[in-house]
């Protein structure tokens, strides 16, 4: 799934600062499963604000929704009953949210309240971790299963480099070496021999390096 | 190894079958030349190459194809160092092109150490290709005359190619097969990280010299004397990869008052001993940080001088 | 003022601990101020942020969440989670510049009456010395009063 991070109450704060009647819009996606951007969400937030602006003896008005997905302008379509009675729109989707909102209504302002952050998973309750690049060109089958780009602080394709210290990575005790797992992963399966190739350097023409990537379909592509 | 790749004063050393011996040099943080100069000027006949680091530790300093040409300009030899972290392919090769271009001859391809650690943290890291593509990359302008893309070079650059090994990191076994591999990419000479436990260095290489790695590359011992006895515990404690073992540091410790610092050239000086006549020990990587004004002294010291003059 | 200032504080009670505590106090003939209005839940697990939230924005002084001891939650780790939803609380009233200690968590069994009581008298008393909520504090415009 797509991990994000709430933004900090003053830096909602201060992006809604002159609007009067606000529109919190959650997704039920990815934000909703790392629990950042669902209904619960929503309405933390919401009612947080409101608190603030109760404190400040300022008028606000806080409404809340949750579209199906943020991601799909057929979801995006259903917004348009009500998003024009707004002085502004705060998204808790991941960053694709706002821009399809502000896409499809564009007299509307739209603002982000949470910080993408990356692709990867639950490896504990609470605890998200990353796992994907999105190089655009997936390696992972020749380390077992552990990708080095995203994983690697250095993206590195022949490592483990020097720094690689007691299994941890040299930025953080928090973070695994992931180049000790692969190697250990190869060892115990007695499969080195895969290591000791040099892998040439990556072709990063599909990561984002080339450019914003479009991805097409052409059997699901309606004409007209 | 009888053509000269490079014509670099340190590959005609080691080719000759002298025992090598190379120094280190850190590039100011500001524009200060005199400064680097009055550092070089320590090492000049003192060693057979300098290495000059590229933005060490992710700080700031004057670049090192820059310095390595300042050196170049003052009859020294630099052992020019090239890192992953700040350039990508196109500026790789662009600034090998201006080393040699400016008389540089050796070249050291490392990773780096992530910015995370140093002045600019918040810059965004490339680490288009990694050390073993850059060892790569290198050997192929000069061997093939070919750049990454197969475009012709015209004059190719002809770089004796360094390389790093950390005999300490972990995972250990995985270590020889590693430097195997930079070895097997271009790797002419090998520059290990400081060695403290020589018990793990001897290990490593008997190995190297039973997979006939000293056939095919030189392998320089790193060593750095230790200054204190917080030096040695803070590489103990917070340098990863390095390894100080517990008895070099009481060692330290029971140095009289004010003789930590000839207690740690004294160990350096004993690993110096031992390492001209480990097999496939091709010479010593001398990394005497903000310590120059000292490397004549240990050089003599270790009775590595006068250092032998390449024809 | 602040003498005749009469707190309102909600407190979320587990209905196997802190509720039946509170009935014990009440036939033990021990007072308690009449501030506490008190919520039964199933579970102080149940107990969520947005309920604690909701309890300070519609103008409560202060609120707490009394379950049952460590190790004895009926549901296992309910009372665990509502401490931790408790410590995130105290962090966004840091953040909207309120005093964290209106909000708390407290652990007790069904037969501790006294402790329920003496739970609801030092919540009040800390309460009391805080001063009305800020959400109370300032006139509220009409907009928010929709």
């Amino acid at each position: 799934m797509i991990v994000a991070d709430r933004k900090s109450l003053s830096e909602i704060q201060d992006m809604v600062r002159d609007c009067r009647k606000i529109l919190l819009v959650g997704c039920k996606g990815c934000v909703t499963v790392c629990n950042v951007g669902g209904l619960k969400e929503v309405q933390v937030l919401a009612a947080t604000l409101r608190i603030a602006a109760k404190i400040e003896g300022r008028p606000l008005i806080v409404e809340e929704t949750v579209l199906e997905r943020q991601c799909d302008p057929e979801y995006v379509e259903m917004l348009k009953p009500v998003v024009d009675n707004f002085d502004a729109v705060v998204s808790m989707a991941c960053g694709v949210g706002p821009q399809f909102l502000s896409e499809a209504y564009p007299q509307q302002r739209f603002f982000p309240a949470v910080n993408t952050t990356f692709f990867g998973g639950a490896v504990a309750h609470g605890i998200w971790e990353e796992r994907c690049a999105g190089c655009g060109t997936c390696i992972i089958h020749y380390f077992d299963g552990m990708c080095p780009v995203a994983r690697c602080s250095k993206s590195l394709m022949n490592g483990p480099c020097g720094g690689s210290d007691h299994g941890k990575c040299e930025i953080s005790r928090n973070i695994n070496c992931i180049w000790d797992m692969i190697v250990r992963k190869k060892t115990e399966q007695g499969r080195l021999n895969d290591l000791l190739d040099i892998v040439p350097a990556k072709n990063w023409q599909t990561a984002r390096d080339g450019g914003p990537r479009q991805s097409r379909r052409e059997e699901l592509i309606q004409n007209g | 190894m009888d053509d000269l790749k490079s014509g670099s004063n340190l590959e005609k050393v080691l080719k000759a079958g002298h025992f090598a011996l190379t120094g280190e040099c850190g590039p100011p943080k500001g524009a200060n030349i005199a400064h680097l100069k009055e550092k070089f000027a320590h090492l000049k006949g003192v060693v057979d190459a300098v290495n000059l680091t590229d933005n060490q530790t992710a700080v700031v300093r004057l670049s090192s194809w820059a310095a390595s040409a300042i050196m170049v300009q003052d009859g020294l030899e630099p052992n020019f160092q090239m890192v992953c972290r700040d350039r990508n392919r196109l500026a790789m090769q662009s600034d090998i092109l201006g080393a040699y271009a400016l008389g540089v001859r050796n070249m050291l391809c490392l990773s780096g150490d992530h910015q995370k650690f140093g002045n600019h943290p918040a810059a965004k890291n490339v680490y288009d290709i990694d050390s073993m593509q850059l060892i790569s990359l290198v050997k192929k302008m000069r061997d093939e005359g070919r750049f990454m893309n197969d475009d012709v070079i015209d004059t190719p650059p002809r770089l004796f190619i360094g390389a790093a090994a950390n005999p300490f990191a972990e995972p250990f076994d995985f270590r020889i097969y590693r430097m195997t591999k930079k070895i097997a990419a271009g790797a002419d000479f090998i520059q290990t990280q400081c060695i403290y436990n020589m018990d793990r260095f001897r290990v490593f290489m008997k190995q190297a010299v039973d997979m006939g790695l000293t056939e095919k590359c030189f392998i320089l011992a790193g060593v750095t004397p230790m200054k204190t006895v917080g030096m040695a515990s803070y590489m103990a404690k917070s340098v990863p990869g390095m390894e100080v073992p517990e008895s070099l540091i009481k060692r330290l410790k029971g140095a009289e008052k004010g003789k930590v610092a000839e207690e740690g050239i004294r160990f350096c000086l004993e690993q110096i001993e031992e390492f001209k006549t480990m097999k496939g020990v091709a010479g010593v990587h001398l990394m005497a940080i903000e310590w120059e004004h000292r490397v004549p002294e240990i050089a003599e010291r270790a009775g590595l001088l006068p250092r032998p003059v390449a024809p | 003022m602040s003498d005749a200032f009469e707190p309102t504080i909600i407190a979320f009670c587990c209905k196997y601990c802190a509720y039946a505590a509170a009935d014990l106090a009440g036939s033990m003939r021990l007072s308690y101020p009449a501030n506490i209005k008190i919520s039964q839940v199933p579970c102080t697990g149940r107990v969520d942020i947005v309920h604690l939230l909701k309890a300070i924005e519609d103008g409560a002084d202060g609120v707490y969440v009394a379950g049952c001891m460590e190790g004895d939650c009926h549901f296992v780790s309910g009372n665990l989670k509502a401490l931790k939803r408790v410590t995130c609380v105290k962090k966004t009233l840091a953040e909207l510049g309120m005093e964290p200690e209106r909000v708390e968590m407290f652990n007790l069994s069904s037969a501790m009456g006294p402790r329920f009581a003496e739970i609801a008298i030092e919540m009040t008393d800390r309460i009391r010395k805080l001063g009305p909520s800020p959400v109370r504090r300032q006139p509220q415009p009409e907009a928010a009063a929709e």
